[in-house]
């Protein structure tokens, strides 16, 4: 087992260097000249000249790619062209904003998806079956951003309950998490159901009402430790997807985090910002994902024995 | 007090949205304490569904049991609460399942899901070192090393696998076990075995037992009494010898033993039986194997030909009147 | 059959918001969802004007109703060409296996490590803003997810014995490939085609909202609420309706997902 995890952090490494390969591949993919870009039309030739050596761009992609590694080993993301600060700094000051808004939208989506997906399972075809599974259709059919639009006209300007724009305080952070996380929190709880009902229907749930085993504990020992397993993976998963629907909400809400970061930075074109506030995010989610593997290999005893020896 | 269990008349039936499954149409057998009964008859004459009724545990959205009795030393079965029926269930009847490759948790260490039943049922208020040592025991008793409790289901084999099901079932020392096809499933030579192993633990145990097949080999090893199923009901019981030597037989069983290969009589052809069971939603009203038989009258297309649950008993037309002649 | 009534609601969204989109013209002129009109500027809803107008006075509902027709031409080609690729990909992967598998695998593995929405920022921040680039943007970070099911599909169905016993006989790969492997693995394809044409309207709103996508003045359902969003404490219905036409569109094409997944896939009948 320690020699499987032991193997998995290992392959962060490459991984690693795999996604800044991509993030630079697509960053590479622009048509302009990115100096021309970044100063508009109307600089001279020279200035453009000048910027493209200062970001490197007069050099090929591969060899641009190794500087970037190379510099990223000495935690070296470059400057921002519009703050002129660190790109590392920037990202690093509003990162701990962005993963507070991520883990407790995920937290929330996950205690409030799992428990009513289980029991929508349970209860299957019964009223609270259909209307929950039909209200959870409609949440996650809902763009993120609109339903933050709603809960602030709701919350915020009807009930003047809760502040709606800003980060300063833990109550301005109630708003853009519930938005985030209750369409997650829909997808999650459709998705349980539905492994909920394939294992409800497992022969050894019958085997363990054969027993004489409470219902309760037939649903809660042997159906939900096993339907749990691939919701651990769609969780991980909707965390991918939440990091991106941050980006968004951050936007609505004027947090000032890694999301509202890299669209700002998209606007004013600063390419180095970009491609570090990509990265940074990336590596976050491959942190999660490998999280979520590790701790599938410490539930599932299959998987765990096949590393056993 | 009489028999050990008695069933009479049950029926079940299966809903869905399009149509009812009439599986088990009025079904009655007995069963005395320490013997086996084997239920026979080929996949779908309701020989599971008649398992399950008895342990109550059909499919909660579907299945339903509409008219009989299942009477347990006494008792009703189908009047029991549900918390009542719990305290029976893995204590005093227990269940042996087809398939041993998806019915035990695969999450679930096999020593755990043994513990399971002792827990559930406490028997005589065990301490939890007493319970390890039960396990213990139980794992030895099916020829199964102790210390292998800590494994899981995926790591043994599935004659094994069907072994740890068997020690699940025998936990408590259940008064009835039941057994559905618990040698399917598996190989032939892997079959004999557990068998074996089923027959040494009933003689040593003195526990009843209802063994689900479609084999009569396993029938002539084990039963003490069999009971033909076809279309969801009994067409034929009797002793192990009124079955295998009687002459008179429902021409259902005639067709049964001519569709198995005998070694004595190696030249003769297998002697299937035409047709097919009828639509178990749409049953005939008369006899249900009429269509196919090769003896039927005009009497068979509509009157349902009734039998005794006790001695040597032929559903069949035929034999009307004389249903309890002493072979 | 329950489920089914409620994909047959779906079906008929459906069929409402693609009818208003080819027959937009016929509904409401586009002069309406495009002409200002300094004097009806942020007015209510009301009889002539069924969603209210916005800060420039145009009709919300015809912006709405002629917004249905990007909306939808995007979600859809983004889904149709996303999944030719994805599926070329993913039946070379999951039929041929061995070295192919190995390294398309790898690479989207790797791909799927950017979050969907980061991945098709990253895209638009190299191409530039814009409607045909954010196409591009959703289209390129769907395709490892199209691959994926793909490739899983095909490898559900290559495992199977009919396909080692067409193999057996001497059938041409193409020969298998088209009449054995396609027509068993589609099922999940179209499932989670159909499913996904919500998702990609939805992120394209997401882009316009970012400002990435379609620039004003063209209607679009997105930049609508990008628009209303600095009057809706005023003015609420500029962003209800435009967020409801999206948040109908993307149920919809779920509601049918989920019917044809059912249909394709009994076992959850009891």
């Amino acid at each position: 087992m320690g020699r499987y995890v032991l193997k998995r952090v290992l392959l962060v490494v490459p991984t690693l260097l795999a996604i800044i390969f991509i993030v630079f591949g697509i960053m590479s993919l622009t048509p302009n000249n990115p100096a021309a870009v970044m100063l508009g039309p109307r600089a001279s030739a020279d200035a453009v000249a000048k910027l493209n050596s200062e970001l490197g761009y007069d050099k090929p992609m591969l060899a641009r790619y190794v500087d970037y590694v190379m510099n990223l080993a000495r935690g070296d993301m470059g400057k921002s062209y519009n703050s002129r600060r660190e790109v590392f700094k920037e990202i690093t000051l509003r990162f701990p904003t962005t993963v507070k808004l991520a883990t407790v939208s995920i937290l929330v989506a996950v205690v409030i998806g799992v428990p009513l997906g289980v029991f929508a399972a349970v209860r299957q075809y019964s009223v609270f079956d259909v209307t929950g599974t039909a209200a959870a259709m409609f949440m996650a059919s809902m763009p993120g951003f609109w339903f933050g639009m709603m809960a602030i006209l709701l919350f915020s300007l009807k009930l003047g309950l809760l502040p709606s724009y800003g980060s300063k305080t833990p109550a301005h952070l109630i708003l853009p998490s519930l938005t985030l996380a209750i369409p997650v929190a829909a997808t999650i709880m459709r998705f349980t159901r539905t492994t909920m009902l394939e294992t409800i229907r497992q022969d050894y749930v019958r085997t363990a009402r054969a027993k004489g085993q409470t219902e309760g504990r037939v649903i809660i020992n042997h159906a939900l430790k096993n339907a749990l397993l691939p919701v651990v993976t769609v969780a991980g998963m909707e965390f991918g997807w939440l990091l991106g629907g941050a980006v968004v909400i951050e936007t609505l809400f004027s947090i000032n985090g890694v999301g509202k970061l890299i669209i700002d930075s998209i606007h004013k074109k600063d390419v180095p910002q970009v491609t570090g506030c990509a990265l940074f995010l990336a590596f976050f989610f491959m942190l999660v994902m490998l999280a979520v593997d590790i701790l599938y290999a410490y539930i599932d005893p299959r998987i765990k024995a096949r590393y056993q020896r | 007090m009489g028999h050990l269990l008695e069933i009479k008349g049950l029926r079940v039936e299966y809903r869905s949205d399009e149509s009812i499954v009439k599986a088990v149409n009025g079904v009655s057998f007995s069963l005395d304490k320490g013997t086996v009964i084997g239920l026979v008859g080929e996949t779908g004459a309701g020989k599971t569904t008649t398992a399950l009724g008895i342990m109550r545990l059909l499919p909660a959205m579907t299945g339903r049991i509409t008219g009989g009795e299942i009477m347990f030393k006494g008792e009703d079965l189908l009047k029991k609460p549900p918390g009542d029926m719990r305290a029976v269930r893995g204590a005093m009847i227990s269940m042996i399942f087809q398939d041993p490759m998806t019915s035990l948790n695969p999450v679930v260490s096999v020593g755990d899901q043994i513990r399971e039943s002792l827990e559930i049922h406490s028997v005589d208020s065990r301490s939890g070192s007493a319970m390890d040592a039960k396990v213990d025991e139980l794992l030895e008793l099916v020829n199964i090393p102790s210390r292998r409790k800590k494994e899981y289901p995926h790591q043994f084999s599935g004659g094994m696998r069907q072994r740890v099901g068997i020690a699940m079932a025998l936990a408590c020392e259940p008064e009835l076990l039941i057994a559905d096809e618990p040698t399917t499933a598996l190989d032939v030579t892997i079959q004999a075995q557990v068998l074996e192993l089923m027959r040494g633990l009933k003689d040593k145990l003195e526990t009843s037992m209802i063994m689900i097949t479609h084999d009569l080999g396993v029938v002539a090893e084990i039963c003490d009494r069999v009971a033909i199923m076809y279309a969801g009901e009994v067409v034929e019981q009797g002793s192990v010898r009124d079955i295998f030597e009687s002459e008179r037989h429902h021409p259902y069983t005639e067709g049964l033993f001519g569709a198995i290969p005998s070694l004595a009589a190696a030249s003769r052809r297998l002697a299937p039986i035409d047709g097919l069971m009828p639509d178990p939603t749409d049953l005939p009203i008369g006899c249900k194997f009429a269509e196919r038989c090769k003896y039927r009258e005009a009497v068979c297309g509509h009157t349902a030909p009734g039998a005794d649950a006790e001695g040597h008993a032929i559903a069949c037309h035929r034999f009307a009147g004389k249903r309890h002649g002493a072979d | 059959m329950k489920r089914n009534r409620a994909s047959m609601v779906g079906l008929f969204i459906f069929s409402v918001i693609l009818a208003s989109a080819v027959l937009a013209d016929f509904i409401v002129p586009m002069s309406a969802a495009l002409d200002q009109n300094m004097s009806e500027r942020y007015l209510p809803p009301s009889r002539p004007h069924p969603f209210g107008t916005d800060l420039y006075g145009r009709d919300i509902f015809a912006r709405v109703v002629h917004g249905a027709r990007s909306s939808l031409l995007l979600g859809m080609s983004a889904v149709a060409v996303g999944i030719t690729i994805g599926g070329i990909l993913g039946a070379s992967a999951g039929y041929f296996g061995g070295a192919a598998d190995a390294v398309i695998s790898r690479v989207l593995d790797t791909i799927m490590c950017v979050p969907f929405m980061l991945l098709a920022l990253a895209i638009v921040a190299s191409l530039g803003t814009g409607i045909v680039n954010v196409l591009i943007a959703l289209m390129l970070a769907m395709v490892p997810y199209y691959t994926r099911v793909i490739r899983s599909a095909i490898l559900n169905i290559v495992g199977m014995d009919f396909i080692e016993a067409a193999k057996a006989c001497g059938v041409p790969s193409y020969r298998i490939i088209l009449r054995h492997v396609l027509p068993n693995a589609i099922g999940p394809v179209i499932v989670q085609a159909t499913m996904s044409v919500g998702t990609m309207i939805i992120s394209a709103a997401a882009m316009s909202f970012l400002g990435m996508g379609i620039q004003p003045p063209s209607p679009e359902w997105g930049s609508m609420l990008s628009e209303g969003k600095d009057y809706m404490l005023k003015y609420p219905h500029m962003v209800i309706f435009p967020g409801m036409a999206i948040t109908l569109t993307a149920l919809s094409v779920n509601l049918m997902g989920d019917g044809l997944r059912d249909a394709l896939d009994p076992k959850l009948r009891d």
